[in-house]
């Protein structure tokens, strides 16, 4: 079973947080700032294994990260699951996202938190591999999407507009962006189909 | 800014939260879409205030709201944020969830497949178990849904529904089992899923499913699946080892087939592992080698515990990881360096990681190498290490470590290993000097850690094994250094006891030297310096430094006398101190004559269970006396017993002031001096008032009852069949053993004077209200006692002869009903100091299921006999009976009546009131009863001698009377203690078939009696100071007579 799934960024700034068992909001951004403790002051070219962690990584429980560019994107599982099994479903999910997002940098998580909740139902459902096939999760992520649009029609584009708008005028929007470094590398992993 | 503050929280209270929310919601039935639009404008109000606590509440309406809005539009833009928003926010604990069960249900049953979808997704977060017992079919219908996208979500949630509501597992499990074959590969990986997670808690039930898993696992090409599977198999072949055979084709197939991509990992594992650690970083191959590397060593330590040579050969790549830059790494490469190590290697393996520990930054991983090291050398009992010298060296070596935390696990290694090998000894205590006089360095950082422990071992082993040392007076000189004051108590203590040992050396190295200056100088140097540890702050050094520093002054003393003291001072720490093995002690011999269970001392006091036994033998003896009451007597009860007993006693006078006022009694009668008092052993019934017997004193009753059984004649038993025949009816306990048996002391009675014991009666009527039925109950005994130091004897006296007393109780059976009551007089006995008190015990006991309590004993007052009621109480009032009756149990209580004239026989009624509890029921019954006061219960046994008995003949005070007594057959002992026993006279004299005895009553009455015997004809004189008092008990003496 997959504990939860977190993504940070290098300072230590949640992006995502799945739990898949329920903690209090104290507990988990107690896990979210001990898990980065560990994760971040390890080296780049060691291995993506981390056991330990006390509160979610109880004895069983492994920590299994990947860090790209800007993020790190950590989940922490107990020993029913491979180590290069959730590894690779970590590659899995970022080339999912590249695919979304068309290059996807830490913005994209940051304004659509939403979207990157609906891949990752589609690839992991209450704790569990529901899907490690890239181009399913695709399709299924597509056609959900067209389903929105497609209700949302005309009525839908003027609210669409002005969010964009306003999306203009967010203060700190420049500040973060930085294409080259957001933009995310992907090893290339021989991956699982 | 603090107004705002203070407005909005109390706008708060006014603010809608979401239960009210919920409740508007389903209130506006018709109108549900504009009230919602009109709450959301209003969350809007509230998201914009400063208030935290409001937001917070807005936020969360608003999540319900969305997930609410769904129903209404059905649109699955909103459908699929209210999930998403539902999965990050509800928990088991949030009751919204109560809710949302049927909205759920819709959503699964949506013709749309991606509503069905966000449902289950969304599902998968928050399911309770309510929720799961009543989805749980929805969802199974889903498993065969025609849409594999339902099918593989179905299939994955059923886990969670399985861990909320197990019993679902049973009925879905067939299902689950058929998806492992469904043609779709993400339902079918759904399902491994689900069966592996399953199969984790308990193989056991799954081994079943072993073949469709090969079967599986040779078809399958979806890599994750296979994982899964091999990851199943490895929890089902401990199980079956059969499977492991059968696993292994298949498993070297799937490495070597070439479309898996596994076989890269898994085949160059030795290869990479080499290469990575020359490589220099260099791109994403790197990444991989690390993951491979790890978990290589990861399955190597699992290989170890089976094969551990198979791992042994790859010792190089091994230790090389040890200097990869991840720490992973690095701890899983130490823990399999352990299970590696033989007397080979060993010493290469250690010198590597001595190697490392220099290199090593951070004090955790170079504490963990550390432990890791003694680990590994100290393993088994030191089993690989060849060389000790070597490891002694490799522990100073150790001791360099700045900062480490293991400085006692150093010092308890290199006193172990110089204790157990002897062989060592010279060189580590040479070591051990080094590390003493370079102890600068040591104590340097004192402060911080405990590396300085290591100070205590070498102190320690310098000075037991000093014989060895090279140097002791610069070790010595060594160890009394000023510094050594920073090190810690233990370790100054330590110090100076052995600082003594080394003294002792140098003088004997010096014994016999010409030149004594060298010794002297030593002592000098002791006194010199000990002062030092005289003044510590620690009492042990204290104390171990001042009770040496005084030993050594005097011994200079004798050193300026030139007296030789080398062997004395040495013989202070002779002795070697071996090695003892934990369990060594078992293997010593047990002394012959030594018995370890044997008490040492004397067993602590068992005045507890001595009033137990009584209480067993009793009931053993029980249908031998007539006492009903002690059966079913608790501990408890006995102990309560006793103490309403003694307290009695206190506020009795005649037991407290017994023996003077029994004096005075005995004075007034002539001839007092030669009174000769029973001799009775009080110690035992006095250490256990009221009851009735020890041990010895039932041993003793016994063979009394033998005899007086075999004295018997079988006449006299047959007419006392006959007598007790009615009786027999009311007494559980059997009346053939009962009538034999006479009072204990019967064969003293005849011989001399003894207490008698006389009877009379008391009838129990009880009359049940409910049933108005009479039932039965009596039993009665009547009783005077007399001498209060024998009052336990008397007691005894009634058990016996209780029997007996039948002459003087009316039974009165109407029925023969269950008795759920059974009331007994056991005694009645007249007060002594008092003339005018009678004593009645009253025994009750309940024979039936049910449970009394409330009982009150009520007697109708006569002129002549009044109850003693306590102040305050009416002339009429009951009294209260001070306990209840479980069923079974019995219990006595007393009762005190005033008597006026004793002159004749009272019979007084009375009642007694209790209330039967049931399980359910309680009901209030009555017994009715009759006391009866026989004027020989005013009678006590009072010995008097031949020569007063004449004077009080010879005073004409008394008037005469007589009867004759026909038909009488029986010895004539046996009439006397008759007579002696149920009417408290005692004999004065006896001559032939002659005797006079004599009585008195509480009032001071002399009675007199002259009985003689012929041919069965027995005539009593009888003479007293009272005629009508005498004419009564005479005739009661017939009634006992006729009985016969």
């Amino acid at each position: 079973m997959i504990k939860a799934i977190l993504i940070f960024n290098n300072h230590g700034k949640p992006r995502l947080s799945k739990f898949y068992e329920h903690y209090s909001e104290d507990t988990e951004q107690q896990i979210i700032r001990e898990t980065f403790h560990l994760v971040s002051k390890r080296d780049e070219n060691v291995c993506n294994f981390l056991e330990g962690g006390m509160l979610i990584g109880g004895s069983d429980n492994k920590l299994i990260y990947r860090h790209y560019a800007t993020l790190y994107f950590v989940f922490c599982v107990d020993s029913s699951e491979s180590e290069l099994g959730i590894l690779d479903l970590i590659q899995v999910f970022v080339e999912t996202l590249d695919k979304c997002f068309e290059n996807v940098c830490e913005l994209d998580l940051i304004f659509h938190v939403d979207k990157v909740h609906n891949i990752l139902a589609e690839m992991v459902m209450g704790g569990m591999v529901l899907e490690t096939n890239m181009n399913e999760i695709i399709t299924q992520v597509d056609a959900q999407n067209k389903m929105e649009k497609s209700e949302a029609g005309i009525a839908g584009a003027p609210a669409r507009a002005v969010s964009a708008v306003k999306n203009m005028n967010l203060p700190e929007m420049p500040r973060n962006i930085n294409i080259g470094d957001i933009s995310i590398k992907v090893p290339n992993l021989p991956s699982f189909k | 800014m603090a107004l705002k503050i203070v407005k909005g929280s109390i706008d708060r209270m006014f603010d809608k939260n979401l239960q009210d929310l919920v409740r508007g919601i389903r209130n506006h039935k018709e109108d549900e879409a504009k009230y919602i639009s009109t709450c959301i404008d209003e969350i809007k109000q509230e998201l914009k205030q400063d208030n935290i606590a409001v937001k917070a509440n807005a936020v969360c309406k608003l999540t319900y709201v969305r997930s609410l809005t769904f129903s209404c539009n059905t649109l699955f833009c909103c459908t699929r944020i209210g999930y998403l928003a539902a999965s990050q926010c509800f928990h088991e604990s949030t009751d919204v969830i109560m809710l949302t069960t049927n909205q759920i249900r819709k959503d699964l049953s949506s013709p749309n497949q991606y509503d069905t979808g966000v449902a289950l997704t969304g599902l998968s977060c928050f399911v309770t178990p309510d929720l799961a017992r009543d989805l749980a079919n929805d969802i199974m219908t889903l498993m065969s849904h025609t849409k594999p996208y339902i099918r593989k979500k179905a299939v994955l949630i059923m886990y969670k529904v399985f861990l909320k509501y197990p019993e679902s597992l049973r009925p879905a499990f067939p299902r689950l089992k058929e998806k492992l074959e469904d043609p779709d590969p993400g339902v079918q990986s759904a399902a491994v899923n689900v069966i592996c997670e399953l199969a984790r808690r308990n193989p056991k039930n799954y081994l079943s499913l072993a073949p469709l898993f090969f079967k599986l696992m040779t078809s399958s090409t979806n890599n994750w699946v296979l994982i899964k599977i091999i990851k199943l198999f490895g929890a089902l072949t401990p199980l079956e080892p059969r499977l492991g055979k059968k696993l292994i084709e298949p498993l070297t197939n799937l490495i070597h087939s070439s479309d898996s991509e596994l076989i890269v990992p898994l085949s160059c594992i030795a290869v990479l592992i080499s290469l990575s650690s020359g490589m220099p970083n260099h791109s994403a191959s790197h990444v991989v080698c690390v993951i491979v590397k790890y978990l290589g060593l990861l399955a190597m330590s699992k290989i170890l515990k089976t094969h551990p040579k198979s791992v042994q050969s790859h010792k190089d790549l091994i230790l090389q990881c040890l200097d990869d830059k991840d720490e992973s790494i690095r701890l899983r490469a130490l823990d399999l360096l352990y299970g590696m190590v033989s007397k080979k290697n060993l010493m290469e393996i250690v010198k590597k990681l001595m190697l490392h520990v220099d290199k090593a930054e951070g004090t955790t991983y170079r504490d963990e190498l550390l432990t890791k090291i003694i680990d590994i050398c100290s393993q088994s009992n030191y089993q690989y290490i060849t060389n000790f010298e070597w490891y002694i060296s490799i522990l100073v070596e150790l001791t360099r470590l700045e900062g480490t935390r293991h400085g006692h696990l150093i010092a308890s290694q290199m006193l172990d290993v110089a204790i157990r090998v002897k062989a060592i000894r010279a060189f580590a205590v040479a070591q051990m000097a080094t590390l003493l006089d370079n102890a600068h360095l040591l104590t340097g950082n004192t402060q911080r850690n405990g590396i300085c422990e290591v100070l205590y071992a070498a102190a320690w082993i310098c000075g037991e094994f000093s014989e060895h040392l090279e140097n002791p007076l610069q070790t010595l000189e060594a160890m009394l250094r000023p510094k050594v004051a920073t090190l810690p108590g233990h370790i100054q203590a330590v110090y100076v006891q052995n600082a003594a040992k080394l003294f002792a050396t140098v003088l004997r190295s010096q014994e016999g030297n010409t030149d004594s200056t060298t010794a002297q100088e030593t002592s000098q140097l002791m006194i010199d310096r000990l002062p030092l540890f005289v003044q510590s702050a620690n009492l042990e050094v204290q104390e171990r430094a001042s009770c040496i520093l005084q030993l050594v002054k005097y011994i200079q003393k004798l050193q300026q006398k030139d007296v030789e003291v080398a062997e004395e001072v040495s013989a202070l720490f002779a002795g070697e101190l071996n090695p003892v093995a934990p369990k060594a002690q078992k293997k010593v011999p047990v002394p012959e004559g030594l018995d370890l269970d044997a008490w040492i001392n004397e067993p602590p006091s068992e005045s507890e269970s001595e009033d137990e036994k009584p209480k067993a033998i009793f009931t053993k003896e029980e249908p031998k006396h007539s006492r009903p009451r002690h059966t079913e007597v608790d501990e408890k009860e006995l102990a309560r017993r006793r103490e309403a007993r003694k307290q009695e006693q206190a506020n009795n006078p005649f037991y407290i002031k017994a023996s003077p006022s029994s004096q005075k009694v005995y004075q007034e009668t002539p001839g007092v001096e030669h009174i000769p008092v029973v001799q009775i052993d009080l110690s035992v019934p006095l250490k256990v008032p009221g009851l009735p017997m020890s041990d010895q004193y039932v041993k003793l009753e016994e063979e009394r009852r033998q005899k007086e059984r075999a004295e018997k004649k079988k006449k006299e038993k047959k007419k006392r069949k006959e007598k007790r025949s009615g009786r027999g009816k009311k007494h559980d306990s059997g009346p053939e053993s009962e009538e034999d048996i006479t009072p204990a002391h019967m064969v003293d009675i005849v011989t001399e004077e003894m207490p008698e014991v006389g009877r009379s009666g008391m009838n129990f009527t009880e009359k049940s209200s409910k049933h108005k039925k009479k039932k039965q109950k009596k039993e009665k005994e009547e009783k005077e006692k007399k001498k209060k130091k024998k009052h336990h004897h008397h007691h005894h006296h009634s058990d016996g002869g209780g029997e007996e007393s039948v002459q003087n109780g009316t039974v009165e059976e109407e029925e023969p009903l269950p008795v759920s009551l059974c009331a007994c007089v056991c005694d009645i006995q007249g007060n002594l100091q008092d003339g005018s008190q009678v004593v009645v015990s009253v025994i009750f006991e309940n024979k039936c299921n049910s449970f009394l309590k409330s009982m009150e004993f009520n007697v109708l007052d006569s002129l002549n006999s009044k109850l003693q009621r306590p102040e305050g109480a009416g002339p009429h009032d009951g009294l209260t009976v001070p306990f209840q009756l479980p069923p079974g149990v019995s219990n006595e209580a007393r009762f005190v009546f005033t008597v006026q004239s004793i002159v004749m026989p009272q019979k007084l009624k009375g009642t007694l009131t209790f209330i039967v509890k049931n399980e359910d029921s309680s009901t209030h019954e009555k017994l009715d009863f009759k006391l009866h006061f026989t004027c020989t219960s005013y009678l006590i046994t009072t010995p008097c001698y031949s020569d007063a008995f004449a004077k009080l003949l010879e005073s004409g005070d008394l008037k005469g009377s007589s009867v004759r007594l026909e038909g009488v057959n029986m010895p004539f002992h046996h009439l006397l203690a008759r007579i002696c026993f149920h009417h408290h006279f005692s004999v004065v004299e006896r001559i032939d078939s002659c005797a006079s005895m004599y009585s008195r009553s509480i009032q001071g009455h002399h009675v007199c009696l002259l009985v003689k015997t012929a041919d069965q004809t027995v005539s009593i004189d009888a003479k007293c100071d009272e005629p009508s008092l005498l004419g009564n008990v005479l005739d009661e003496i017939k009634q006992t007579f006729s009985q016969c």
